[in-house]
Formats: C-alpha cells, sequence, structure tokens
C-alpha cells in the first residue's frame, strides 16, 4: 500500500430528520486540530437524501471540502447503501484517516467499512491525537471495563479509522460564512438490490430518559443497597427535577433500566450538576460523567476513587446524608429567601 | 432453522483488579464469565427455536477453558457448541477474529446450512461491537445491529422482520435471510437453566478446531499477523484533581452542598435571564 496517495482527515458526517448530529460537529472540531497538525485538509462525507443544504454548516464548522451522496435510497440509513457510498468515496479520493461518531448508525457502518476495505478500526476513542511527519493516528480509549487506557495505532493500512465517543470532543465556534469545496457524486445502486427496507420509524421521545440531555443528574450505585434503597435516588431526583443515572451494576441487579446506565457502556452525560451517590467511581463509570460542570459525589468510603474525581465530596451515609438533602432542598426550592447568602456560609 | 450464534468467554470486567506498582491488571483476579450481551444472544436464539422449531449452535474462539462459556449457553439451551483454538489465532483484532469465525460458520453450514446468526451487541472486555457486521460483511449477508424485538421470521418467504433500537426510539426493518442479528439486552430477559439442561451441559462435550480442521484458510489473515490495528501503549488514566471534601456534622455538610448547589443553578438562572 502506498501511503504517500492517502491524504486528508475525514469525518463521516450523521444526519438525523435534517439535523447534523452533534457528534458530526464535535469531530469536525476535533479533525480540524488532527489536519492542522498533520498540514492537511479536512472533510466531510454527508451522505443522505435533500440534504445538500447541510454543507454550509460542515465549513462553518471546520470542513474544508464536503463529499455529498444525495439519492433517495439514502433516506433512511441502512449498512449496505451507506456502505457503497463510503466505499466509493474511499477508493476514488482516498483518505489519511476517518473518524466517526461512536454511535449506533457510525459503529455499524465504521464495522462494514472497516471489514469490505479493509483497514483498522479503534472503537469509542476518547482522545485523539496525529504524529506530524508521519500521519499515524493515535487513537487511545478506555479498555477493560475503563480500568486502564489503551493506545491503538494502525501501522501498515490506510485509512485509518476510529469511533469517538459523542459529547467527549469540542466542536469549534461556528465562523459564519466560511466556505469550501462541494464534491457531489452518486452511486449506480438500484432500491431493488438493497437486501433491507425501513418499514416504519417509531419515535419515543415521551417521558423517556433523556440522560444526555438534562440539566442535573442524580446518579446512585451499589452502596444504596437494594432497589428499594435506590429509591432515595428517584426522590432526591423528583425534588430537583433531575434525571436519575446509575452504575452499571445496578443495572446489572436490575435496580433500575439500562436508559440510566452512565459511563462506558452506558450513556455518556454532561449536565450542569451530578450527584454521584454510593458510587464508588470505577473509572468504567467517571469516563461517562467526568465532563460534567460540577460533581458531588457522597460515599462512606473515604478511600473511594469517586472523591478523587468530583468538585465536592461528602464522606457520610447515604442514608443519613440524602433524606437531609431532600428535605433541605424541599425548604431551599419552597422559600428561597429564606435560605443564608453565600457569604454567610463562607463565613461561617 | 439453523441459528449459529457466537459467543465470547470474557474476564468479568467489573470486579478486575489493577496491580497499583506495574499498572498492570491482574487478570487472575477477575472470574471467567460469558460475556453477558451473548448470553441474550443464546436466550434470543433458544426463544426463536421454540417459535419457529430448529436448531441452536454456538460457536467461540478462544483458549481451551473457554469451554466453560459453550457448557453455560447449552445450559441455556443451545443444542450443540463449537470451539476453534489454535495459537495461531492468539493476537486477534476484530478484523481477523471475524475472519476466523467465519472460516468456521463455513464449517457449520457444510454440515447444516445457516439461517440465521446472532451476536451480541458487544463484549465486555473489547467493548467494539465489531465484530457482528464483519461476519456478516464477509458472509455476505446483512448485518442488522441494535436489535430490540424479532417481529416474524418467514422461513420460506426468505424475510425477516426487527426492531432496531434508535437514539429516539426504534425502527421496524426487513431484511432477507439469512442474516445477522446483534443484539441489546433489553431483546430479553435470560431465563434459569433448567435441570434437564444442566445435566446435560455438565457431560456435553463440544466440537473442537484447529486451524487445520478449517478449509481454505489464509494464515495471513489470522491473529497477530491479520489484525491491522495494534495495542501500542496501555497507561493509567490521568488522575483528575480531588474534590473538596466537605466536613462537619451531616446537618452541616448538607447545608454548605446545598449552598453549592443553589448558587450554581442561580447562575444558570441569571446567566439565562442574562441571554
Amino acid at each position: 500500500m502506498n501511503f504517500e496517495d492517502h491524504k486528508g482527515i475525514w469525518i463521516y458526517i450523521e444526519e438525523h430528520d435534517g439535523q447534523i448530529a452533534p457528534v458530526s460537529l464535535e469531530l469536525l472540531g476535533a479533525g480540524r486540530q488532527l489536519a492542522d497538525k498533520r498540514g492537511t485538509d479536512l472533510a466531510g462525507v454527508l451522505i443522505g437524501y435533500q440534504v445538500r443544504h447541510l454543507v454550509d454548516q460542515l465549513f462553518e464548522y471546520g470542513a474544508d471540502c464536503v463529499y455529498v451522496y444525495d439519492q433517495p435510497i439514502f433516506q433512511h440509513y441502512r449498512t449496505e447503501p451507506y456502505l457503497a457510498a463510503m466505499l466509493d468515496c474511499c477508493q476514488t479520493y482516498k483518505p489519511e484517516v476517518i473518524l466517526y461518531g461512536a454511535t449506533s448508525e457510525g459503529k455499524d457502518l465504521a464495522s462494514a467499512v472497516a471489514t469490505d476495505l479493509p483497514t483498522g478500526l479503534t472503537a469509542d476513542t476518547t482522545l485523539l491525537d496525529i504524529e506530524e511527519d508521519t500521519g499515524l493516528l493515535l487513537a487511545s480509549r478506555p479498555a477493560f471495563g475503563g480500568n486502564i487506557m489503551a493506545t491503538i495505532l494502525c501501522k501498515k493500512y490506510r485509512p485509518q479509522m476510529a469511533t469517538v465517543r459523542p459529547k467527549v470532543m469540542k466542536a469549534l465556534r461556528p465562523e459564519p460564512g466560511r466556505k469550501g469545496k462541494i464534491i457531489e457524486r452518486q452511486i449506480g445502486l438500484n432500491e431493488e438490490e438493497i437486501r433491507t427496507k425501513v418499514l416504519e420509524i417509531v419515535k419515543e421521545n415521551t417521558k423517556k430518559v433523556r440522560l444526555d440531555e438534562a440539566e442535573i443528574i442524580v446518579a446512585g450505585g451499589k452502596g444504596l443497597g437494594s432497589k428499594e434503597g435506590f429509591q432515595l435516588i428517584h426522590q432526591l431526583a423528583d425534588v430537583l427535577g433531575a434525571a436519575v443515572g446509575a452504575s452499571r451494576d445496578v443495572v446489572e441487579a436490575g435496580w433500575i433500566d439500562y436508559p440510566h446506565q452512565v459511563g462506558q457502556t452506558g450513556v455518556t452525560v454532561t449536565p450542569k450538576i451530578y450527584f454521584a451517590i454510593g458510587i464508588s467511581g470505577a473509572i468504567q463509570h467517571v469516563v461517562g460523567m467526568k465532563n460534567s460542570e460540577l460533581i458531588i459525589a457522597i460515599n462512606k468510603d473515604p478511600n473511594a476513587p469517586i472523591f478523587q474525581n468530583c468538585h465536592y465530596g461528602i464522606v457520610g451515609d447515604a442514608f443519613e446524608i440524602v433524606p437531609l438533602l431532600i428535605d433541605g432542598f424541599k425548604k431551599a426550592l419552597a422559600h428561597p429567601n429564606k435560605t443564608k447568602s453565600v457569604e454567610e456560609v463562607h463565613h461561617a | 432453522m439453523h441459528i449459529v450464534t457466537c459467543i465470547k468467554q470474557v474476564p468479568d470486567t467489573k470486579v478486575i483488579k489493577m496491580n497499583p506498582k506495574t499498572n498492570t491488571m491482574d487478570r487472575s483476579s477477575a472470574p471467567a464469565i460469558l460475556n453477558p450481551y451473548d448470553a441474550h444472544a443464546v436466550e434470543e436464539a433458544v426463544r426463536l427455536k421454540k417459535r419457529y422449531g430448529g436448531f441452536v449452535s454456538v460457536l467461540t474462539m478462544g483458549p481451551p477453558p473457554a469451554v466453560k462459556a459453550i457448557k453455560t449457553c447449552i445450559e441455556l439451551g443451545a443444542d450443540e457448541g463449537y470451539m476453534i483454538t489454535d495459537r495461531a489465532f492468539a493476537g486477534a483484532d476484530t478484523l481477523a477474529t471475524s475472519y476466523a469465525l467465519t472460516q468456521a460458520i463455513h464449517k457449520i453450514a457444510k454440515q447444516k446450512p445457516v439461517d440465521l446468526i446472532i451476536c451480541g451487541k458487544m463484549t465486555i472486555d473489547g467493548d467494539t461491537g465489531q465484530v457482528g457486521p464483519g461476519i456478516a460483511r464477509r458472509l455476505d449477508i446483512p448485518p442488522l445491529t441494535s436489535v430490540i424485538k424479532v417481529v416474524e421470521i418467514n422461513r420460506e418467504e426468505g424475510y425477516v422482520i426487527v426492531h432496531r433500537k434508535r437514539e429516539d426510539g426504534y425502527e421496524v426493518v426487513q431484511s432477507t435471510l439469512p442474516c445477522l442479528m446483534a443484539v441489546e439486552k433489553e431483546i430479553n430477559e435470560v431465563s434459569f437453566a433448567s435441570l434437564p439442561n444442566m445435566i446435560r451441559a455438565a457431560r456435553y462435550e463440544p466440537h473442537i478446531w484447529s486451524v487445520d480442521d478449517l478449509e481454505n484458510v489464509d494464515r495471513s489473515q489470522l491473529g497477530l499477523k491479520g489484525s491491522p490495528t495494534i495495542v501500542s501503549k496501555v497507561w493509567a488514566p490521568p488522575k483528575p484533581s480531588e474534590g473538596e471534601i466537605i466536613s462537619g456534622t451531616p446537618e452541616e455538610q448538607v447545608e454548605r452542598l446545598i449552598q453549592l448547589v443553589l448558587e450554581k443553578t442561580d447562575r444558570l438562572a441569571s446567566k439565562e435571564v442574562a441571554q
């Protein structure tokens, strides 16, 4: 394989209902840094139906070039036609690196592309760097349930590919009016040749947990002792109007459903306030919440790793502290003026 | 209907201990278990067999002790187990793993044609979810990932209808058969093993194949040699700065905490007003 032919950092652009997925904008931010370090271009690959108008936004967020595949066959994501488009693009324009969001769609597509090219694929990357002179991508990710970090390389194949966790990289501030090159392509695939059909899309947004959008999350772990003990988490969340999160153990014990799971194998969250109650703080959990603005930990064990990953901690029994918190917040929120001012507390 | 389920024995990463001096994992500290997602895959295969009739095979690649994971699948109701084990497979990344498993599936299919392959969403030690779709591509059958429900299988007309999870709900997808499904945990609840299955599992001896037992194998695609990705470095995650521990009686601690939270939420509120 002649590496010289492979140039540019590409981002697979995920689009839903005419909107670019936030993770794709985050990846344009991360990709911009890699491209600048390597001295190369940043491109987006946009596949869909009636999506061409989205290219301007991609330029504003850092892309120098966008490859567009806009055909009815791409109306809904399906592995086979999207794979055909990616293979066409890769084989024609030969990128050095392709990044995908580590979403269900991004992982599905990246796995298929990697097998067909073939090339190496690193999953769920949380840290990216590139060697300026060789173009070698350093893709790092938590491994073994988040107990360690591993840096993965793909030395002998191009393009180098990785899926990247949503909400880990930062999108650039958009630069209005920024322009780039548009390359439009078509693939010659007929609907009859595609072996899968999307019959219906069912949206379930009613009252479903959208942990990733919550401003405040109250999360509980094994320290709550039982499903009954875990009710304290629900009560505190109710008082604060917060969403409920949980560690993996708790979900596996069946105290709460999987959509509430925060961490490496659950949801990554970035709320304004994150309460970790009775959660020891295994890295598998921490990678999913460490970017929260204010992290508060409550745990009996003063040596629990969670205290190394919080802004404020209380060493204490959740069954003593949380009921006091519930009462305290109830009073404070009912009579906002009766709480002490911040100054008074600091002097006390 | 012949269903092949791909499974893996994994260390239970929840209880794995780190050696704080060398910063390496003490693998002996973690018990080996059937990958939890794969238990759901086997469960679904067994349920489909009950619904439509058929035969459930499980396939794994791993070191000889991984036979135990196959026995767990027999307890769950699988009919036959296959293991490929050979030094030549060692060090495989997801691409080389999907190649080796695909070669084994070809051999199983020669004995009994395969209609459906079911995999778990991912393994808890690799955390990638890349092997299932890789097998589907190699067999040139549609990969259906994120499956949360099997609505219908029509073997005569050669199609399957499933629900695939989306971030905002689910989609109903029809695919031709044969195909490969990667299933999510919510697809089912894993049943307890029945006594007859437990007895059968205790005595069961799976088919064990080395690389020489497989046909038309390109050895350059196996194991470490066939793996484009390599782990160059393993390191401890960066330690963030320690938080401030709030001291005092529980009442004092809670009072301070409430102030901190209100301060934060007030600031949120005033920021919104300012905008």
